[in-house]
Protein backbone atom coordinates (compact mmCIF):
# COMPACT_ATOMS: atom_id res chain seq x y z
CA UNK A 1 0.00 0.00 0.00
CA UNK A 2 1.22 3.54 -0.73
CA UNK A 3 2.57 5.60 2.09
CA UNK A 4 1.10 9.09 2.38
CA UNK A 5 2.88 12.10 3.80
CA UNK A 6 1.04 13.26 6.81
CA UNK A 7 1.38 15.38 9.91
CA UNK A 8 0.74 13.93 13.30
CA UNK A 9 0.08 15.93 16.41
CA UNK A 10 -0.81 15.31 20.02
CA UNK A 11 -3.72 16.93 21.83
CA UNK A 12 -3.29 20.44 23.15
CA UNK A 13 -2.17 20.76 26.72
CA UNK A 14 -0.42 23.80 28.13
CA UNK A 15 -0.04 24.98 24.54
CA UNK A 16 -3.83 25.31 24.14
CA UNK A 17 -4.92 28.31 22.12
CA UNK A 18 -8.36 29.43 21.08
CA UNK A 19 -7.15 29.77 17.49
CA UNK A 20 -6.17 26.08 17.41
CA UNK A 21 -9.39 25.06 19.21
CA UNK A 22 -11.33 26.83 16.44
CA UNK A 23 -9.14 25.69 13.53
CA UNK A 24 -12.08 23.90 11.91
CA UNK A 25 -14.15 27.08 12.19
CA UNK A 26 -11.40 28.98 10.36
CA UNK A 27 -11.39 26.31 7.66
CA UNK A 28 -15.15 26.80 7.25
CA UNK A 29 -14.60 30.56 7.04
CA UNK A 30 -12.04 30.18 4.28
CA UNK A 31 -14.08 27.64 2.32
CA UNK A 32 -17.20 29.81 2.46
CA UNK A 33 -15.26 33.00 1.69
CA UNK A 34 -16.47 34.93 4.73
CA UNK A 35 -13.71 37.39 3.96
CA UNK A 36 -15.88 38.83 1.19
CA UNK A 37 -18.73 40.10 3.34
CA UNK A 38 -19.60 41.50 6.74
CA UNK A 39 -20.32 39.19 9.65
CA UNK A 40 -21.56 40.71 12.90
CA UNK A 41 -21.94 38.67 16.06
CA UNK A 42 -24.72 40.33 18.06
CA UNK A 43 -24.26 38.18 21.16
CA UNK A 44 -20.87 37.18 22.46
CA UNK A 45 -19.31 37.13 25.90
CA UNK A 46 -16.35 37.61 28.08
CA UNK A 47 -15.90 36.71 31.73
CA UNK A 48 -15.83 40.05 33.51
CA UNK A 49 -15.08 38.16 36.72
CA UNK A 50 -11.53 37.72 35.38
CA UNK A 51 -11.22 41.51 35.62
CA UNK A 52 -13.15 42.09 38.86
CA UNK A 53 -10.12 43.71 40.50
CA UNK A 54 -10.12 46.42 37.85
CA UNK A 55 -13.92 46.70 37.55
CA UNK A 56 -14.37 47.13 41.30
CA UNK A 57 -12.09 50.18 41.23
CA UNK A 58 -14.81 51.88 39.17
CA UNK A 59 -17.47 51.38 41.89
CA UNK A 60 -18.31 54.89 43.03
CA UNK A 61 -19.53 54.16 46.55
CA UNK A 62 -16.51 53.63 48.81
CA UNK A 63 -18.56 51.34 51.07
CA UNK A 64 -19.74 49.06 48.27
CA UNK A 65 -16.30 49.17 46.63
CA UNK A 66 -14.69 47.91 49.80
CA UNK A 67 -17.36 45.20 50.16
CA UNK A 68 -16.72 44.08 46.60
CA UNK A 69 -12.95 44.00 46.95
CA UNK A 70 -13.05 42.14 50.26
CA UNK A 71 -15.61 39.62 48.96
CA UNK A 72 -13.32 38.67 46.07
CA UNK A 73 -10.21 38.18 48.18
CA UNK A 74 -10.78 34.53 48.96
CA UNK A 75 -10.73 33.45 45.29
CA UNK A 76 -13.54 32.33 42.97
CA UNK A 77 -16.48 34.58 42.29
CA UNK A 78 -17.04 37.63 44.48
CA UNK A 79 -19.45 36.55 47.20
CA UNK A 80 -21.02 40.03 47.25
CA UNK A 81 -22.32 39.33 43.77
CA UNK A 82 -23.21 35.68 44.22
CA UNK A 83 -23.88 33.43 41.26
CA UNK A 84 -26.18 30.83 39.87
CA UNK A 85 -26.00 27.06 40.13
CA UNK A 86 -25.10 25.38 36.86
CA UNK A 87 -22.72 22.95 35.16
CA UNK A 88 -22.57 24.38 31.66
CA UNK A 89 -19.29 22.54 31.02
CA UNK A 90 -21.10 19.16 31.16
CA UNK A 91 -18.81 17.69 33.77
CA UNK A 92 -15.66 18.90 32.00
CA UNK A 93 -16.71 17.76 28.52
CA UNK A 94 -16.56 21.35 27.21
CA UNK A 95 -12.82 21.56 27.64
CA UNK A 96 -12.32 25.24 26.79
CA UNK A 97 -13.90 26.25 30.11
CA UNK A 98 -10.85 24.84 31.88
CA UNK A 99 -8.27 25.37 29.15
CA UNK A 100 -8.99 29.09 28.69
CA UNK A 101 -6.60 29.73 31.56
CA UNK A 102 -3.78 29.23 29.03
CA UNK A 103 -5.27 31.93 26.81
CA UNK A 104 -5.61 34.27 29.80
CA UNK A 105 -1.97 33.74 30.73
CA UNK A 106 -0.77 34.13 27.14
CA UNK A 107 -2.74 37.30 26.52
CA UNK A 108 -1.61 38.79 29.81
CA UNK A 109 1.86 38.67 28.33
CA UNK A 110 0.80 39.94 24.91
CA UNK A 111 -1.13 43.04 25.86
CA UNK A 112 0.71 45.55 23.69
CA UNK A 113 -1.03 48.27 25.70
CA UNK A 114 -4.52 46.90 25.15
CA UNK A 115 -6.60 44.99 27.68
CA UNK A 116 -6.22 41.22 27.61
CA UNK A 117 -9.97 40.81 26.88
CA UNK A 118 -9.51 42.66 23.59
CA UNK A 119 -6.82 40.26 22.40
CA UNK A 120 -8.77 37.21 23.55
CA UNK A 121 -11.96 38.42 21.85
CA UNK A 122 -10.27 39.34 18.58
CA UNK A 123 -8.61 35.91 18.50
CA UNK A 124 -11.89 33.99 18.40
CA UNK A 125 -13.53 36.63 16.20
CA UNK A 126 -10.87 36.22 13.51
CA UNK A 127 -10.89 32.42 13.89
CA UNK A 128 -14.65 32.23 13.32
CA UNK A 129 -14.79 34.99 10.69
CA UNK A 130 -16.46 37.81 12.63
CA UNK A 131 -15.94 41.48 11.82
CA UNK A 132 -17.76 43.06 14.76
CA UNK A 133 -18.79 41.47 18.03
CA UNK A 134 -21.31 42.81 20.51
CA UNK A 135 -19.73 41.84 23.81
CA UNK A 136 -21.69 41.04 26.94
CA UNK A 137 -20.71 40.00 30.47
CA UNK A 138 -21.26 36.50 31.86
CA UNK A 139 -21.81 36.34 35.66
CA UNK A 140 -23.69 39.64 35.45
CA UNK A 141 -26.39 37.92 33.39
CA UNK A 142 -27.82 36.90 36.78
CA UNK A 143 -27.44 40.28 38.50
CA UNK A 144 -31.14 41.06 38.03
CA UNK A 145 -31.84 38.43 40.68
CA UNK A 146 -29.66 40.08 43.31
CA UNK A 147 -31.72 40.98 46.39
CA UNK A 148 -29.85 44.27 46.85
CA UNK A 149 -30.95 46.68 44.15
CA UNK A 150 -28.16 49.11 45.01
CA UNK A 151 -25.60 46.40 44.25
CA UNK A 152 -27.03 45.92 40.75
CA UNK A 153 -26.91 49.68 40.24
CA UNK A 154 -23.37 50.06 41.59
CA UNK A 155 -22.00 47.09 39.68
CA UNK A 156 -23.75 48.09 36.46
CA UNK A 157 -22.28 51.58 36.56
CA UNK A 158 -18.81 50.36 37.41
CA UNK A 159 -18.84 47.68 34.72
CA UNK A 160 -20.21 50.06 32.07
CA UNK A 161 -17.57 52.68 32.89
CA UNK A 162 -14.81 50.04 32.82
CA UNK A 163 -16.10 48.54 29.56
CA UNK A 164 -16.38 51.91 27.83
CA UNK A 165 -12.96 53.11 28.94
CA UNK A 166 -10.86 49.95 28.75
CA UNK A 167 -12.48 47.96 25.93
CA UNK A 168 -14.84 49.91 23.67
CA UNK A 169 -12.68 53.02 23.45
CA UNK A 170 -9.66 50.93 22.50
CA UNK A 171 -11.08 48.54 19.91
CA UNK A 172 -13.53 49.57 17.18
CA UNK A 173 -14.40 45.95 16.27
CA UNK A 174 -15.91 45.38 19.72
CA UNK A 175 -19.19 47.06 20.56
CA UNK A 176 -21.76 46.52 23.28
CA UNK A 177 -25.30 47.08 24.39
CA UNK A 178 -24.70 48.30 27.90
CA UNK A 179 -26.21 46.69 30.97
CA UNK A 180 -29.29 48.47 32.30
CA UNK A 181 -29.96 48.26 36.09
CA UNK A 182 -33.60 47.49 35.39
CA UNK A 183 -34.55 46.87 39.02
CA UNK A 184 -34.05 50.59 39.62
CA UNK A 185 -36.00 52.44 36.92
CA UNK A 186 -34.44 55.83 37.71
CA UNK A 187 -30.95 54.36 37.55
CA UNK A 188 -31.82 52.70 34.24
CA UNK A 189 -32.87 56.07 32.82
CA UNK A 190 -29.67 57.72 34.08
CA UNK A 191 -27.61 54.94 32.51
CA UNK A 192 -29.04 55.65 29.07
CA UNK A 193 -28.53 59.39 29.53
CA UNK A 194 -24.94 59.02 30.75
CA UNK A 195 -23.69 56.35 28.36
CA UNK A 196 -25.87 56.64 25.27
CA UNK A 197 -23.37 58.58 23.21
CA UNK A 198 -20.20 56.75 24.26
CA UNK A 199 -18.00 55.15 21.63
CA UNK A 200 -19.01 51.60 20.80
CA UNK A 201 -22.34 51.75 22.68
CA UNK A 202 -24.83 50.47 20.13
CA UNK A 203 -27.76 49.98 22.49
CA UNK A 204 -28.79 48.88 25.95
CA UNK A 205 -29.48 45.48 27.40
CA UNK A 206 -31.76 44.15 30.13
CA UNK A 207 -30.84 40.77 31.58
CA UNK A 208 -34.10 38.87 31.43
CA UNK A 209 -34.07 36.80 34.64
CA UNK A 210 -35.74 39.26 36.96
CA UNK A 211 -39.15 39.93 38.40
CA UNK A 212 -40.04 43.38 37.09
CA UNK A 213 -42.83 43.88 34.54
CA UNK A 214 -41.46 45.54 31.41
CA UNK A 215 -44.68 47.48 30.89
CA UNK A 216 -44.42 49.29 34.25
CA UNK A 217 -44.93 53.07 33.91
CA UNK A 218 -41.60 53.57 35.68
CA UNK A 219 -39.80 52.54 32.49
CA UNK A 220 -41.71 54.72 30.04
CA UNK A 221 -39.29 57.63 30.10
CA UNK A 222 -36.35 55.25 29.50
CA UNK A 223 -38.07 53.72 26.50
CA UNK A 224 -38.89 57.20 25.18
CA UNK A 225 -35.27 58.26 25.53
CA UNK A 226 -34.01 55.14 23.76
CA UNK A 227 -36.48 55.70 20.95
CA UNK A 228 -35.38 59.34 20.63
CA UNK A 229 -31.69 58.34 20.58
CA UNK A 230 -32.32 55.58 18.05
CA UNK A 231 -30.68 53.00 20.31
CA UNK A 232 -32.21 49.52 20.52
CA UNK A 233 -33.14 47.80 23.74
CA UNK A 234 -32.33 44.12 24.08
CA UNK A 235 -33.62 41.51 26.48
CA UNK A 236 -30.83 38.99 27.04
CA UNK A 237 -32.04 35.58 28.20
CA UNK A 238 -30.63 33.54 31.04
CA UNK A 239 -32.15 31.13 33.55
CA UNK A 240 -32.98 31.15 37.24
CA UNK A 241 -32.88 27.72 38.84
CA UNK A 242 -34.45 29.22 41.97
CA UNK A 243 -37.54 30.31 40.06
CA UNK A 244 -40.52 28.55 41.65
CA UNK A 245 -41.51 26.64 38.54
CA UNK A 246 -38.03 26.02 37.17
CA UNK A 247 -36.87 24.70 40.53
CA UNK A 248 -38.97 21.63 39.76
CA UNK A 249 -36.36 20.60 37.16
CA UNK A 250 -33.52 18.39 38.34
CA UNK A 251 -31.00 18.56 35.49
CA UNK A 252 -29.18 21.47 33.92
CA UNK A 253 -30.39 20.47 30.45
CA UNK A 254 -33.94 21.11 31.64
CA UNK A 255 -33.47 24.46 33.36
CA UNK A 256 -31.34 25.63 30.45
CA UNK A 257 -33.72 24.51 27.69
CA UNK A 258 -36.71 26.07 29.44
CA UNK A 259 -35.08 28.90 31.34
CA UNK A 260 -33.56 30.61 28.33
CA UNK A 261 -37.01 30.92 26.78
CA UNK A 262 -38.92 31.45 30.01
CA UNK A 263 -38.28 35.04 30.95
CA UNK A 264 -38.23 36.32 27.37
CA UNK A 265 -41.62 34.69 26.76
CA UNK A 266 -43.00 36.55 29.75
CA UNK A 267 -41.35 39.85 28.81
CA UNK A 268 -42.40 39.59 25.16
CA UNK A 269 -45.98 38.76 26.12
CA UNK A 270 -46.13 41.74 28.44
CA UNK A 271 -44.49 43.98 25.87
CA UNK A 272 -46.97 43.12 23.16
CA UNK A 273 -50.17 42.75 25.19
CA UNK A 274 -49.62 46.10 26.92
CA UNK A 275 -49.30 47.81 23.56
CA UNK A 276 -45.69 48.93 23.93
CA UNK A 277 -45.07 48.68 20.15
CA UNK A 278 -47.95 51.12 19.63
CA UNK A 279 -46.64 53.54 22.26
CA UNK A 280 -43.01 53.31 21.06
CA UNK A 281 -43.29 52.47 17.35
CA UNK A 282 -39.73 53.49 16.53
CA UNK A 283 -38.04 51.75 19.43
CA UNK A 284 -36.05 48.79 18.16
CA UNK A 285 -36.48 45.79 20.45
CA UNK A 286 -34.19 42.80 20.32
CA UNK A 287 -34.53 39.38 21.92
CA UNK A 288 -31.26 37.65 22.63
CA UNK A 289 -30.26 34.04 23.24
CA UNK A 290 -33.67 32.41 23.38
CA UNK A 291 -33.27 30.64 20.03
CA UNK A 292 -36.14 30.81 17.55
CA UNK A 293 -38.76 28.22 18.46
CA UNK A 294 -40.12 30.31 21.34
CA UNK A 295 -41.04 33.15 19.00
CA UNK A 296 -42.64 30.78 16.47
CA UNK A 297 -44.69 29.26 19.28
CA UNK A 298 -45.60 32.53 21.01
CA UNK A 299 -46.76 34.23 17.83
CA UNK A 300 -49.29 31.49 17.24
CA UNK A 301 -50.34 31.29 20.85
CA UNK A 302 -50.87 35.03 21.30
CA UNK A 303 -52.64 35.45 17.96
CA UNK A 304 -55.03 32.65 18.87
CA UNK A 305 -55.88 34.20 22.24
CA UNK A 306 -55.93 37.78 20.96
CA UNK A 307 -58.69 37.16 18.44
CA UNK A 308 -60.97 36.03 21.32
CA UNK A 309 -59.89 38.57 23.95
CA UNK A 310 -59.32 41.92 22.26
CA UNK A 311 -60.76 43.70 25.31
CA UNK A 312 -57.77 42.43 27.31
CA UNK A 313 -55.36 44.30 25.08
CA UNK A 314 -57.22 47.27 23.61
CA UNK A 315 -54.07 49.16 22.62
CA UNK A 316 -53.36 46.59 19.91
CA UNK A 317 -54.42 47.55 16.40
CA UNK A 318 -52.92 44.46 14.82
CA UNK A 319 -52.32 40.84 15.70
CA UNK A 320 -49.50 40.17 18.19
CA UNK A 321 -47.49 38.29 15.58
CA UNK A 322 -47.45 41.34 13.35
CA UNK A 323 -45.72 43.34 16.04
CA UNK A 324 -43.38 40.47 16.79
CA UNK A 325 -42.35 40.27 13.13
CA UNK A 326 -41.05 43.82 13.39
CA UNK A 327 -38.77 43.06 16.29
CA UNK A 328 -35.28 41.58 16.14
CA UNK A 329 -34.04 38.18 17.19
CA UNK A 330 -30.55 36.86 17.71
CA UNK A 331 -30.21 33.40 16.23
CA UNK A 332 -28.29 31.43 18.86
CA UNK A 333 -28.96 28.77 20.10
CA UNK A 334 -30.51 28.00 16.74
CA UNK A 335 -32.62 24.89 16.95
CA UNK A 336 -32.12 22.62 13.96
CA UNK A 337 -34.98 20.18 13.47
CA UNK A 338 -34.30 17.15 11.30
CA UNK A 339 -37.22 18.26 9.11
CA UNK A 340 -35.76 21.44 7.63
CA UNK A 341 -39.15 22.65 6.46
CA UNK A 342 -39.93 23.44 10.10
CA UNK A 343 -36.92 25.74 10.29
CA UNK A 344 -37.88 27.34 6.98
CA UNK A 345 -41.38 27.98 8.32
CA UNK A 346 -39.88 29.49 11.47
CA UNK A 347 -37.73 31.85 9.40
CA UNK A 348 -40.81 32.90 7.45
CA UNK A 349 -42.80 33.44 10.62
CA UNK A 350 -40.24 35.79 12.21
CA UNK A 351 -39.45 37.59 8.96
CA UNK A 352 -35.88 36.38 9.26
CA UNK A 353 -34.49 38.02 6.15
CA UNK A 354 -34.70 41.44 7.76
CA UNK A 355 -35.22 40.72 11.45
CA UNK A 356 -32.89 37.85 12.29
CA UNK A 357 -29.36 38.65 13.45
CA UNK A 358 -26.76 35.91 13.64
CA UNK A 359 -25.03 35.38 16.96
CA UNK A 360 -22.43 32.96 18.29
CA UNK A 361 -22.64 33.27 22.09
CA UNK A 362 -18.95 32.35 22.02
CA UNK A 363 -17.25 31.18 24.25
CA UNK A 364 -20.29 29.67 25.98
CA UNK A 365 -20.91 25.96 25.78
CA UNK A 366 -23.57 25.91 23.04
CA UNK A 367 -22.10 28.48 20.67
CA UNK A 368 -23.07 28.67 17.00
CA UNK A 369 -20.89 29.28 13.96
CA UNK A 370 -21.90 31.40 10.94
CA UNK A 371 -22.40 28.13 9.06
CA UNK A 372 -25.71 27.58 10.90
CA UNK A 373 -27.03 30.34 8.64
CA UNK A 374 -24.67 30.15 5.69
CA UNK A 375 -25.36 26.47 5.01
CA UNK A 376 -29.16 26.75 4.95
CA UNK A 377 -30.23 25.78 1.43
CA UNK A 378 -33.51 27.72 1.54
CA UNK A 379 -31.81 31.10 1.99
CA UNK A 380 -30.83 33.33 -0.90
CA UNK A 381 -27.36 34.85 -0.86
CA UNK A 382 -28.92 38.20 0.02
CA UNK A 383 -30.83 36.74 2.95
CA UNK A 384 -27.73 34.90 4.13
CA UNK A 385 -25.61 38.04 4.15
CA UNK A 386 -28.37 40.11 5.74
CA UNK A 387 -28.75 37.68 8.61
CA UNK A 388 -25.01 37.23 9.07
CA UNK A 389 -24.20 40.94 9.14
CA UNK A 390 -26.31 43.27 7.02
CA UNK A 391 -29.22 43.46 9.46
CA UNK A 392 -26.95 44.14 12.43
CA UNK A 393 -25.02 46.78 10.50
CA UNK A 394 -28.31 48.55 9.84
CA UNK A 395 -29.58 48.28 13.43
CA UNK A 396 -26.26 49.26 15.03
CA UNK A 397 -25.09 51.76 12.41
CA UNK A 398 -21.91 49.84 11.56
CA UNK A 399 -19.68 50.22 8.51
CA UNK A 400 -20.33 47.33 6.13
CA UNK A 401 -16.70 46.88 5.08
CA UNK A 402 -15.22 43.60 6.40
CA UNK A 403 -12.34 43.98 8.84
CA UNK A 404 -11.61 40.44 9.97
CA UNK A 405 -8.35 38.55 9.55
CA UNK A 406 -9.17 34.87 9.11
CA UNK A 407 -6.09 32.74 9.86
CA UNK A 408 -4.50 31.25 6.75
CA UNK B 1 -6.05 4.36 -0.14
CA UNK B 2 -2.76 4.97 1.57
CA UNK B 3 -1.09 4.31 4.88
CA UNK B 4 -0.08 7.09 7.23
CA UNK B 5 2.32 6.54 10.03
CA UNK B 6 0.79 7.49 13.38
CA UNK B 7 3.28 6.65 16.12
CA UNK B 8 5.32 3.91 17.70
CA UNK B 9 3.08 1.64 19.75
CA UNK B 10 5.57 1.89 22.59
CA UNK B 11 5.00 5.67 22.66
CA UNK B 12 1.24 5.40 23.02
CA UNK B 13 -0.06 4.93 26.55
CA UNK B 14 -3.56 3.69 27.24
CA UNK B 15 -5.92 6.58 26.49
CA UNK B 16 -3.45 8.42 24.26
CA UNK B 17 -4.52 9.95 21.00
CA UNK B 18 -2.91 11.34 17.90
CA UNK B 19 -4.48 13.54 15.25
CA UNK B 20 -3.28 12.69 11.77
CA UNK B 21 -3.62 15.19 8.95
CA UNK B 22 -3.32 13.36 5.63
CA UNK B 23 -3.97 15.71 2.74
CA UNK B 24 -7.34 17.21 3.60
CA UNK B 25 -8.39 14.31 5.81
CA UNK B 26 -8.08 14.58 9.56
CA UNK B 27 -8.23 11.38 11.57
CA UNK B 28 -8.20 10.89 15.31
CA UNK B 29 -6.42 7.69 16.34
CA UNK B 30 -7.20 6.36 19.80
CA UNK B 31 -5.28 3.83 21.85
CA UNK B 32 -7.51 2.20 24.44
CA UNK B 33 -7.46 -1.14 26.29
CA UNK B 34 -4.95 -2.61 23.86
CA UNK B 35 -6.94 -1.69 20.76
CA UNK B 36 -6.70 1.15 18.26
CA UNK B 37 -9.55 3.11 16.73
CA UNK B 38 -9.52 5.69 13.96
CA UNK B 39 -12.29 8.17 13.26
CA UNK B 40 -12.83 11.31 11.23
CA UNK B 41 -11.96 14.31 13.37
CA UNK B 42 -14.91 16.34 12.02
CA UNK B 43 -17.94 16.32 14.30
CA UNK B 44 -21.28 15.57 12.65
CA UNK B 45 -22.80 18.52 14.54
CA UNK B 46 -20.91 21.69 13.56
CA UNK B 47 -17.62 20.35 12.24
CA UNK B 48 -15.70 20.59 15.51
CA UNK B 49 -12.58 18.54 16.37
CA UNK B 50 -14.59 15.49 17.46
CA UNK B 51 -11.60 13.39 18.54
CA UNK B 52 -9.81 16.04 20.58
CA UNK B 53 -11.91 16.21 23.71
CA UNK B 54 -12.50 14.12 26.78
CA UNK B 55 -12.67 10.30 26.82
CA UNK B 56 -15.22 9.31 29.43
CA UNK B 57 -17.40 6.35 30.30
CA UNK B 58 -21.08 6.46 29.50
CA UNK B 59 -23.40 7.78 32.21
CA UNK B 60 -26.38 5.55 32.96
CA UNK B 61 -29.42 5.99 35.14
CA UNK B 62 -29.81 3.23 37.70
CA UNK B 63 -33.45 2.18 37.68
CA UNK B 64 -34.51 -0.40 40.24
CA UNK B 65 -36.74 -3.38 39.36
CA UNK B 66 -39.68 -1.47 40.83
CA UNK B 67 -38.84 1.30 38.28
CA UNK B 68 -37.80 3.85 40.88
CA UNK B 69 -34.72 5.95 40.18
CA UNK B 70 -31.72 5.15 42.32
CA UNK B 71 -29.05 7.47 40.95
CA UNK B 72 -26.45 7.50 38.19
CA UNK B 73 -23.22 5.70 37.54
CA UNK B 74 -20.60 5.20 34.82
CA UNK B 75 -20.93 2.09 32.64
CA UNK B 76 -18.13 0.21 30.85
CA UNK B 77 -18.94 1.77 27.49
CA UNK B 78 -16.27 4.33 26.59
CA UNK B 79 -17.15 7.53 24.80
CA UNK B 80 -15.14 10.35 23.36
CA UNK B 81 -16.63 13.83 23.40
CA UNK B 82 -16.34 16.65 20.89
CA UNK B 83 -14.99 19.57 22.92
CA UNK B 84 -16.95 22.22 21.05
CA UNK B 85 -20.46 21.27 22.20
CA UNK B 86 -20.37 17.90 23.95
CA UNK B 87 -21.49 15.50 21.19
CA UNK B 88 -20.57 12.05 22.52
CA UNK B 89 -19.38 9.16 20.37
CA UNK B 90 -19.08 5.44 21.13
CA UNK B 91 -15.38 4.59 20.93
CA UNK B 92 -16.09 1.10 19.57
CA UNK B 93 -18.35 2.18 16.70
CA UNK B 94 -18.02 5.95 16.15
CA UNK B 95 -21.78 6.26 16.53
CA UNK B 96 -23.17 9.47 17.99
CA UNK B 97 -24.69 8.47 21.30
CA UNK B 98 -27.59 10.93 21.07
CA UNK B 99 -28.72 9.52 17.71
CA UNK B 100 -26.96 6.39 16.55
CA UNK B 101 -28.03 6.99 12.96
CA UNK B 102 -25.28 9.60 12.92
CA UNK B 103 -21.70 8.35 13.00
CA UNK B 104 -18.16 9.40 12.26
CA UNK B 105 -16.36 7.79 9.36
CA UNK B 106 -14.21 4.94 10.66
CA UNK B 107 -10.61 4.45 9.51
CA UNK B 108 -8.72 1.19 9.82
CA UNK B 109 -5.71 1.27 12.13
CA UNK B 110 -3.04 -1.42 11.69
CA UNK B 111 0.01 -2.35 13.70
CA UNK B 112 3.15 -3.77 12.17
CA UNK B 113 5.77 -4.47 14.78
CA UNK B 114 6.03 -1.31 16.85
CA UNK B 115 4.58 0.93 14.13
CA UNK B 116 0.98 2.10 14.06
CA UNK B 117 -0.54 3.16 10.74
CA UNK B 118 -3.94 4.50 9.79
CA UNK B 119 -5.37 3.71 6.35
CA UNK B 120 -6.72 6.88 4.73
Amino acid sequence: MDMLRSEVRKLAGDDYTTAAHLAHASQQARERKYQDFLIVDVDSHHYESESYKEVFEFIESPVIRRQAVESAKRGGRASMLGGQIGYQDIGGRITRHELRKHDVRRHDQLTRGKHRDIGMTLEWMDAIGVDYACLFPTPMLFLGLHPQVEIEVAMCRAYNRWLCERILAAEPRIVSMLYLPFNDPEAAYRTVKDFGDRKGVVGFMVTSPRYKPVHDNAYVKTYALLEEMGKPIAFHAAYNWHDQALSLTNRFISVHALGFMWFNMVHMTNWVINGMPERFPRLKVMWIESGLTWAYCLMQRLDHSYMMRTSDCPSLKRRPSEYMREMYYSSQPMEKPRDRSILEATFKMINAETQLLWSSDYPHWDFDLPSVIYDLPFLSETARRNILGGNAARVFGLDSKPRKRIPA
Amino acid sequence: MAECFVAKASELADGDRRIVLAGTTEVGVFCKDGAYFGYSNVCVHSGGPACEGLMINRVVDVIAPDRTYEGQTFSDEIHFVCPWHGYEYDLKTGECVGDRRLKLKKFEVVQRGDDIFVIV
